[in-house]
């Protein structure tokens, strides 16, 4: 069984007269409901749902603090390498971006390591292009052994991998696995994916159900939004992370809601997302997920990052460097994205405090 | 010969199959179920099977329940 | 509208399932019986009074009913077992309701039996139909045990006291995808209301009905509020709120 599977069955030609026919009628109903359905999900994700945006927020506030209290959990990303094999239209590191390429080797992992653990970071992502050459599966494992000793979570966020493989770093440590479909809409999906094995669609649509599978404690999945019909993405990521929570009930899900930014390449994305619609998109799949975790990272601005806080975001990256060696190089090669909120670690957690929160740099301990 | 009948003794003075035991009790046999000795025994065989020292029969049937 | 109960492949036309213990004597059973049309109905298996001339029981219930056999009695999954394969001697139809007590006190089922039970149970073609504690794993493992559906208690048995695990009873609602059946501890008719509009498949009561003064009045009582139950849950009804709407607005920023 695979999600592949329900997106097909659920992906209808009417979805888009489903949106465009939603009355007021039906959203007050959905907004009163404890618990939501896909179809409620629908709802509140259609134009016709902008106008109720403040009592969605409150609802989403009000799930918010029952589920996780008032608290944010802060991670880093760590770039371990640059080199990618793909052609992915929209992304800084695609194959034929003449950017600098890098990959850090062993000293420097540990050096980078250091810099990120003295902002007192303690839940790390690492991240490398797609690359199975340049950055085998052994590598990243080796990074993560070094990673391990400075930190008390480590995620992933690679190419997709096998569930022997996924086996492999859960035994190594790693505690998460992101992983993003970019787009719900295998037509699009295939027209801004040129080259490469991103080129195959289910293959990475399985790949958090396969982490699941070798028991990685988290998978944190989303789409990134402009590319396609963001009401559509969100509906399907949704979807998607009902799907593994059901057969996953153990699992930790979250989304994330990665919009398109200016990146070497200078893509431009088809269908601009407003910060408004980005709102609505948090909102809905907290109403419809109200245990999932929900992630923004810095590549929105802090003074939108802190507007979220409360609306259902309850993890935050902070002090973020996209680049390979960011953390440490004073000569930086391109960075993945453009980051938006330069803020420091420190700076964040004021940030957080001052909205009347509290920043939480370690949830758990992997022993 | 001593049996179990339902949990109590019974003494019974000669050879006779279950059948006829169950007859004799004013058992009807249409609307029960026998085991002996815990396995239950097909009405088939309620002929053909001889009681024996020791043996114990429980004689179920439905009764009203939740 | 297609709303049809449907358990194991078979088409159940009455949410309201009626026990047959404890009432005063076969008739009145049998008219409560026809009062509330029910479809499932249990009986349960007992060692034959040979000195009393006890009718038998299935005579008073219709042809058209399916009954369910609870194994009640039984103190462990061995002895649900048993039970279950006299009833089925018995020519008696495959539904078994596995009720596993070891407990005289409070009446509570052993969930670990019942499971226990279920898994053999299913395997040997019977319609398995759990009565359990309201717990979400077990559920689940009662699940992937083959079960028909899960009974959940919605208070210990013949209290009357109503839904006490009603937020259980809602989870299994949401998470499992068998009919959920609510037994036990239904006292009124507006326990039975409650259950369906909370979304559960049907209910099985029996004390309550029994006991009454006019058991054929409140089973008819019973069948009308199980049917209005599921009807409110059908037309989806408006929330209740448990805060008032408050203060500043949250996305005040976006304007």
């Amino acid at each position: 069984m695979s999600f592949y599977r329900t997106l097909k069955d659920r992906e209808d030609k009417y979805i888009d007269e489903k949106l465009r026919g939603i009355t007021e009628q039906e959203i007050y109903h959905v907004l009163e409901k404890e618990i939501l359905d896909e179809k409620d999900f629908l709802v509140i994700l259609s134009e016709k749902a902008e106008d109720y945006l403040e009592t969605m927020a409150k609802r989403a506030n009000e799930l918010t603090l029952k589920n996780f209290g008032r608290v944010i959990h802060l991670y880093s990303p760590l770039y371990l390498s640059n080199f990618c094999d793909n052609e992915c239209v929209y992304c800084g590191f695609k194959h034929s971006n003449a950017i600098t390429r890098k990959k850090l080797c062993l000293e420097e992992v540990e050096l980078e390591a250091k810099a990120v653990a003295a902002t007192e970071i303690l839940h790390l992502l690492a991240l490398t292009g797609e690359s199975r050459k340049e950055t085998p599966v052994s590598y990243i494992k080796d990074c993560v052994n070094i990673l391990k000793k400075h930190f008390s979570s480590v995620s992933i966020e690679i190419y997709p991998l096998q569930q022997e493989e996924y086996a492999e770093f859960v035994l190594c440590g790693v505690d998460g696995l992101t992983i993003y479909q970019e787009t719900y809409d295998e037509n699009t999906y295939q027209k801004i994916h040129l080259k490469g094995l991103k080129k195959d669609f289910q293959f990475r649509m399985d790949a958090p159900e396969r982490a699941c599978n070798a028991q990685m404690r988290s998978v944190n999945i989303g789409a990134l939004l402009g590319l396609s019909d963001f009401r559509k993405d969100v509906y399907f990521t949704g979807l998607h992370a009902s799907y593994i929570q059901s057969k996953f009930p153990g699992t930790e899900v979250g989304v994330s809601f990665p919009r398109i930014q200016p990146q070497t390449g200078n893509f431009l994305p088809a269908n601009p997302v407003s910060d408004k619609q980005l709102v609505q998109a948090i909102l809905a799949v907290r109403l419809f997920m109200p245990r999932a975790a929900i992630n923004i990272s810095t590549r929105e601005n802090s003074a939108l990052r802190k507007n979220l806080i409360g609306l259902g975001v309850t993890r935050m990256s902070a002090g973020s460097r996209t680049e390979v060696g960011g953390y440490t190089a004073s000569i930086k090669t391109e960075g993945q994205f453009e980051v938006n909120d330069n803020s420091s670690v420190a700076q964040a957690k004021e940030m957080i405090s001052l909205k009347g929160y509290q920043p939480v740099m370690k949830d758990w301990l992997m022993i | 010969m001593l049996i179990e009948v339902n949990g109590e003794s019974k003494e019974i003075d000669r050879k006779i199959s279950v059948r006829e035991f169950l007859l004799e009790l004013g058992a009807n046999p249409k609307v029960i179920v026998v085991e002996l000795n815990r396995s239950i025994l097909e009405q088939s065989q309620w002929n053909n099977t001889v009681l024996k020292e020791n043996d114990k029969i429980e004689i179920i049937s439905f009764v009203g329940g939740g | 509208m297609d709303d049809k109960l449907i358990i194991a492949g078979h088409e159940i036309k009455n949410r309201f399932m009626l026990g047959t213990g404890k009432f005063s004597s076969n008739e009145m059973m049998k008219a409560s019986l026809e009062s509330s049309g029910a479809h499932i109905v249990t009986v349960a298996l007992r060692r034959v009074d040979i000195k009393s001339k006890n009718e038998n029981i299935l005579k008073f219930i219709p042809e058209s009913c399916i009954i369910m056999t609870n194994t009640s009695g039984a103190r462990n999954a061995d002895e649900a077992v048993r039970i279950a394969r006299l009833a089925q001697a018995m020519g008696c139809s495959e539904w078994i309701k596995i009720e596993v007590i070891n407990d005289n006190k409070h009446l509570l089922p052993d969930n670990l039996e019942t499971i226990r039970a279920t898994e053999i149970l299913a395997k040997e073609g019977f319609i398995v139909m759990p009565y359990c504690n309201p717990d979400l794993y077990d559920a689940r493992r009662l699940k992937n045990a083959g079960a028909a559906s899960i009974m959940p208690l919605g208070a210990p048995i013949g209290t009357n006291k109503g839904l006490k695990t009603k937020e259980l009873i809602k989870i299994l609602i949401e998470e499992i995808d068998l009919p959920i059946v609510v037994d036990a501890g239904i006292g009124r008719p507006s326990h039975a209301a409650e259950a369906m509009e909370l979304g559960a498949s049907a209910v099985l009561v029996n004390t309550a009905v029994s006991v009454a003064e006019n058991p054929v009045l409140m089973a008819e009582a019973f069948a009308l509020a199980v049917k209005a139950g599921r009807y409110a849950y059908n037309s989806g009804p408006g929330a209740i709120r448990d805060t008032a709407d408050s203060s500043s607005p949250l996305t005040g920023f976006l304007r």
